[in-house]
């Protein structure tokens, strides 16, 4: 468990120095006004995908010598897109995606809790109606 | 030390990101924050309510602890690092942003209106962020992922849903920001 703990803290600390738990960056990104969080994404996805796209090559494997865990989606587009839609609503008022929110509780942006337990209230609410939505 | 305690440019934070995800990989895990949203709600009882909450969470415990870390690492940037915030946000933001009502644009990491302890007696406050939350939750849980899982882990694997779900991400994001932001605060 220790080294899930750790690569999380790395990822706390870089997403906070990095502003991208900030509630202004997101607007900011929202509003097309600044490279910065497009910096941060793209240069993520660009560097993720060599990694993935070198791993390939060299077949590279987990510690435990398995294959890299990739989770597939599968389906039709009407979940991703509405789904992503009513994420990204969400996304937009409380400026934080649910890694920095859990992040921002850490830096004491204490009402950030609230959300959260929104979070939870949506995903009970999904739970209730899933069957009824398209999937 | 002052490179530590500076705000970090993107050509930094970008990378690690995706070395938070290869990492996860190598230890045969994957990079998704949001399912910890379902495995929360299923240690706390979730699955006497639905079949969606029935699953072995211990499988899951990995993802907690990752979360928990992180927490330490907000713990560590905001109280050690760089306690005192303030955000260089692009002119035209502050000024759209002063327009809705934001006294200090670039204050802290989030605008007090909502984020600062004042939240807590303000019910319209409360409001905005648990609707907000709550967007967050059920929209993730239907997409089957949030800028970890599509974002980031979905584009790096070049994944056609990925794409649609990022392209929800922005239309909701932009409907807010265009229609909803001028009356929030």
């Amino acid at each position: 468990m220790w080294r899930f703990i750790l690569i999380g803290m790395v990822f706390g600390v870089a997403l906070t120095q990095g502003e991208v738990v900030s509630w202004y960056r997101i607007t900011e990104m929202f509003q097309f006004d600044s490279f910065h969080m497009y910096g941060v994404i793209g240069s993520a996805v660009v560097v993720g995908a060599l990694f993935l796209q070198i791993a390939k090559v060299k077949n590279w494997h987990s510690v435990a010598g398995k294959p890299f865990d990739v989770f597939r989606y599968e389906g039709n587009w009407k979940r991703y897109l509405i789904g992503g839609t009513i994420f990204g609503m969400g996304w937009a008022v409380t400026g934080a995606c649910p890694g920095p929110m859990f992040i921002l509780a850490g830096a004491g942006v204490w009402p950030i809790l609230v959300a959260i337990l929104g979070g939870i209230l949506g995903t009970l609410a999904y739970a209730a109606v899933r069957k009824h939505l398209p999937h | 030390m002052e490179i530590l305690t500076a705000p970090w440019p993107w050509y930094i934070t970008g990378p690690i990101i995706a070395i938070t995800m290869a990492s996860l990989l190598f230890a045969g895990k994957r990079f998704g924050v949001s399912s910890n949203f379902q495995t929360l709600c299923t240690i706390g009882g979730a699955g006497r309510l639905s079949d969606y909450f029935k699953i072995d969470w211990r499988e899951r415990k990995w993802n907690l602890a990752f979360v928990l870390g992180s927490i330490f690492g907000g713990t560590l940037s905001g109280y050690v690092m760089r306690p005192e915030v303030h955000v260089d946000l692009a002119e035209s933001t502050v000024a759209k942003m002063k327009e809705w009502g934001i006294e200090n644009p670039g204050e802290g990491l989030a605008p007090a209106e909502i984020f600062g302890p004042e939240a807590w007696t303000d019910p319209w406050a409360l409001v905005v962020l648990l609707a907000g939350g709550f967007l967050v939750g059920f929209g993730t849980r239907y997409a089957d992922g949030c800028t970890s899982g599509h974002a980031i882990s979905g584009l790096c694997s070049l994944q056609l849903p990925s794409l649609i779900a990022v392209v929800g991400f922005f239309i909701g994001g932009l409907l807010v920001t265009q229609f909803v932001m001028p009356y929030l605060f």
